[in-house]
């Protein structure tokens, strides 16, 4: 199939950007990364620069792709952009490639982000502190299904900031509910869970990300489908630990 | 050289305990004296870093991914073995240890594959505490389900995500030291060589992969926890930036590579569907618990799975092998699915395909709980294939996988190099010639949080304190070589790109050094490879310079280590005359198509040295000793 890509290139975080314009002919079968691939194969031949993307896994787990296509995180389908393949296409079309957009993830190169914001809010509290070799035996903890499923759910988030770049606010909180909940769910999670919501919070603001204005569109377009209970679970995490606080 | 592998005297169940009180110890001022650098932040290295950081000693951590939480840990899917026996099924400790020597066909050590069981216990209730949401009964316990190569059910699973949920464990443990400062968290910085101070590991060189900039960072131990070597396949389950090159290096500098011709190719991966395929994706071993392989009894037989009668279908597993049946270990179902594809039985498109057909489960079960179990594996089928796995049979055909050699180390996990450690894959110790589901999450995790916290202070106990600098000579000349080596594959004005000359090693490798190998093939092979090493070197093409950020680059530098390691893999599986688990020489099989093991003259550990560019490896062995398990013929039927 023939398409024409019209893709963000940014040199560095410092230069300007443009969006240019390939024209490529790929099979239906490939993932859309292999066709990115393919072209970049064909720049490095005529000795241009290729076209600079994350990615590693390619199953969809390790959360390191990200692109904006056709004004979509990970574009039309809801998957990873590796999972996402051209038979989701059609001959002819033009597919505008662009990175994740938020001020709380600025460009690195061409289509490459920089997330660490997400890294530093998990820094502030999204553990449980537990040293190693101080656990108890693990069925002491009696956990029901049902509890453990939903903390699961929560934990299923891969931080590729799709939520964020899908937000008008680019606002954080269904990833930063994710973190707060996997943990506040669990009976392990409960020592903490006040200085983990107000900690984490704080740690998003001072990143710069945005308020919610619970549209959804985070969820909507979350590949592990992240569920918006992870926000209201957030927010009551958080006004509850306020609320009580013993942190002045 | 006199390969020593300290493994503890006395009972086998009592080793690990008597060695760990006589290790010495740092005292806990003292701790915070010591720098350590961690190489790699998946299981093994996420772990140990966390784990060193609580006892209190100074960590750098190195990752080339964006964030510590992407490490290919992360991908692994079904599960992770413990002894604990809380089915009541008959499970122990010596069962466990039992079951892995066997199933790495008699080729790993006992004394650690012993501790391996012993604390898989103490991961479990690690996970645990860290908030691990593993699979649970309504009652609130854990669940179980079993894997290849064992008949108890001892694996501990989240849905099909365990690795993700085992790694983000680490990861918010290791986050919780980085907060502390105890840890120095450096992304996005690819380790490029180990540098030796007097014979001891000192630091090593990294490249910063946005800015290009090479700098030195020095400490009292380096450990390498950088995974395995399946890239060197082109196409395998790895992730696309796995590599080879911290542990390539290192044996460059001396440390000894230890069976690299023992593979995994994985029996259940989704085939290959063209040229243009970047990576292969694995669908879980769980899936063997429910799924029934089969090709039809003729070849060429083009009717859809669902059409073809009961009486026409070759459930191959089951006939061969009645009393582990679909769930014999990875080695064995793979062999079996080659040779129904090489005797043109194969299915689909490509006829490189076997049945995995759940019509049975699904009827037996119903859709619901075959969606519990599997819900998510079926999504990422239908989503790659395009065909909905819930109504007709799954195609499936082995890939590279894992890989069980790797860099040689010590009962203290120690390489040849002092103070340089290997953890995880990215060591040989414990999985013999094939590694049973569900252990590598197990291995990556025991050697992190409860074995280098042992061993490294018996090391670090009798070191000084004195910080080395990092303007050494030692230190200036690893950048310098760093440098060249950067500005060498720059200036080379060819015609291939590194992705094209990686996909022709690749093919080398998987023709004749993959499921089954042979003698002329191998030395084929072997000359193949060195056309393909001097091709590179003098027609690759490169794009872009040294100081930005240049994906071309870093995959050409690792491509240069594939071409070298892809060889020593051929000279060792050439040097093997025997078959022993993955490695399935076809010189040496029983009548009935089995590896033939030759325990009077292979018994052996096979580690090589580096003798420098174009020379031939240097062989030394290490002579496996069994005090408690009898060699026998590994049998499943």
């Amino acid at each position: 199939m023939k398409l024409k890509l019209r893709i963000w290139r940014q040199k560095d975080a410092n230069s300007k950007g443009k969006l240019v314009d390939y024209d490529v002919d790929v099979n239906s079968h490939m993932s859309f990364l292999e066709m990115l691939d393919e072209l970049n194969e064909q720049l490095v031949e005529k000795g241009e620069e290729p076209v600079a993307f994350d990615h590693d896994c390619r199953e969809g787990i390790c959360g390191t792709c990200n692109l904006y296509i056709n004004g979509r995180p990970h574009g039309p389908v809801r998957t990873t952009t590796c999972q996402l393949h051209m038979r989701h296409f059609n001959e002819g079309e033009t597919i505008v490639i662009e990175p994740f957009r938020a001020k709380s993830f600025p460009i690195v190169k061409d289509l490459i982000i920089d997330r660490s914001s997400f890294d530093r809010i998990v820094q502030a509290g999204g553990y449980i502190s537990v040293n190693t070799g101080s656990a108890r035996d693990a069925n002491e903890t009696l956990i029901p299904k049902p509890i453990a499923d939903e903390a699961f759910n929560s934990a299923a988030c891969i931080a590729c900031g799709a939520c964020v770049a899908a937000c008008k606010n680019a606002s954080a909180m269904l990833f930063v509910g994710a973190q707060i909940s996997k943990f506040a769910l669990l009976p392990q999670g409960k020592a903490e869970r006040k200085t983990r919501a107000e900690k984490m919070v704080a740690q998003m603001d001072a990143e710069g990300f945005g308020a919610c204005s619970n549209i959804g569109a985070c969820s909507a377009e979350c590949p592990k489908e992240i569920s918006m209970a992870n926000i209201a679970r957030m927010n009551r995490e958080y006004f509850g630990a306020k609320l009580t606080s013993t942190n002045l | 050289m006199k390969l020593d592998s300290k493994i503890p005297e006395g009972p086998l169940a009592e080793k690990w305990n008597k060695h760990k009180f006589s290790v010495k110890l740092v005292n806990p001022a003292n701790k915070r004296k010591y720098d350590i650098i961690v190489v790699g932040t998946g299981l093994a290295g996420a772990s140990a870093a966390a784990s060193l950081a609580e006892l209190g000693y100074n960590v750098e951590a190195f990752t080339y991914h964006d964030s510590p939480r992407r490490a290919h840990s992360i991908a692994a899917q079904g599960g992770i073995n413990a002894a604990k026996n809380y089915q009541n099924d008959g499970d122990s400790i010596y069962r466990l240890f039992y079951d892995t020597i066997k199933g790495g066909d008699y080729r790993a050590r006992e004394g650690n594959v012993f501790r391996l069981a012993e604390v898989s216990v103490n991961i479990i209730d690690q996970c645990v505490a860290q908030g691990v949401p593993f699979a649970r009964e309504y009652g609130g316990l854990l669940s179980n389900r079993s894997f290849g190569g064992a008949q108890v059910s001892r694996t501990f699973y989240a849905r099909g995500q365990t690795g993700q949920q085992l790694l983000l464990g680490a990861y918010s443990s290791l986050s919780r030291q980085v907060a502390t400062g105890k840890v120095k968290m450096y992304t996005r910085t690819e380790v490029m060589d180990i540098v030796l101070v007097d014979g001891q590991a000192r630091g090593v060189v990294t490249r910063n992969l946005i800015t290009g900039k090479i700098e030195s960072h020095a400490a009292h131990a380096v450990l390498l926890c950088t995974g395995g070597y399946g890239n060197v396949f082109y196409l395998s389950t790895n992730a696309l930036n796995c590599n080879a090159s911290a542990t390539w290096r290192a044996h460059k500098k001396g440390a000894l590579f230890a069976n690299p011709c023992f593979t995994q190719i994985h029996p259940t991966c989704i085939p290959v569907s063209g040229e243009y395929q970047s990576k292969l994706t694995l669908m879980s071993e769980s899936l063997r618990n429910d799924g029934r392989v089969w090709v039809p009894k003729k070849g060429g037989d083009t009717r859809r799975a669902e059409d073809i009668p009961e009486a026409e279908r070759d459930y191959f597993l089951e006939r061969r092998y009645p009393a582990f049946g679909n769930l014999v270990p990875r080695d064995v179902a793979s062999r079996n699915a080659k040779y129904v594809c090489d005797e043109g039985r194969g299915v689909g498109d490509t006829k490189l395909a076997v049945y995995l057909d759940f019509a049975d489960a699904i009827r037996r079960d119903g859709l619901n709980v075959i969606s519990a179990k599997y819900g998510n594996l079926f999504e990422m089928y239908e989503k790659i294939t395009g065909e909905d796995p819930y109504k007709t049979a799954m195609r499936i055909y082995p890939a590279v996988h894992y890989t069980m050699g790797g860099l040689w180390v010590d009962y203290n996990l120690m390489t040849t190099i002092p103070g340089l450690y290997a953890l995880g894959e990215a060591n040989f110790s414990d999985h013999g010639a094939n590694r049973l589901g569900a252990s590598a999450l197990m291995q990556g995790l025991a050697d992190g949080y409860f074995v280098i916290p042992y061993t490294i202070g018996d090391y670090l106990a009798v070191m000084p304190w004195d910080k080395v600098s990092t303007d050494r000579p030692e230190f200036r000349e690893a950048e310098a070589s760093v440098h060249g080596m950067v500005n060498r594959l720059l200036t080379i004005k060819g015609e291939k790109s590194p992705n094209q000359i990686h996909k022709e090693l690749g093919k080398i490798i998987w023709d004749y050094c993959g499921m089954s190998r042979n003698a002329e093939g191998l030395k084929d092979a072997r000359q193949r490879v060195r056309s393909l090493q001097d091709e590179f070197w003098n027609n690759l093409k490169m794009v872009g310079t040294g100081d930005e950020l240049n994906h071309t680059l870093e995959k050409a530098s690792r491509v240069a280590d594939y071409l070298e390691l892809g060889e020593l893999m051929i000279v060792d599986a050439l040097n093997r005359d025997e078959s022993c688990g993955g490695h399935f020489r076809e010189e040496f099989q029983t009548e009935d198509g089995e590896a033939l093991r030759d325990d009077a003259n292979y018994a052996y550990v096979a580690a090589w040295a580096y003798k420098g560019a174009g020379k031939d490896s240097e062989l030394h062995k290490e002579d496996l000793v069994f005090e408690n398990v009898k060699l026998t013929q590994r049998s499943y039927k």
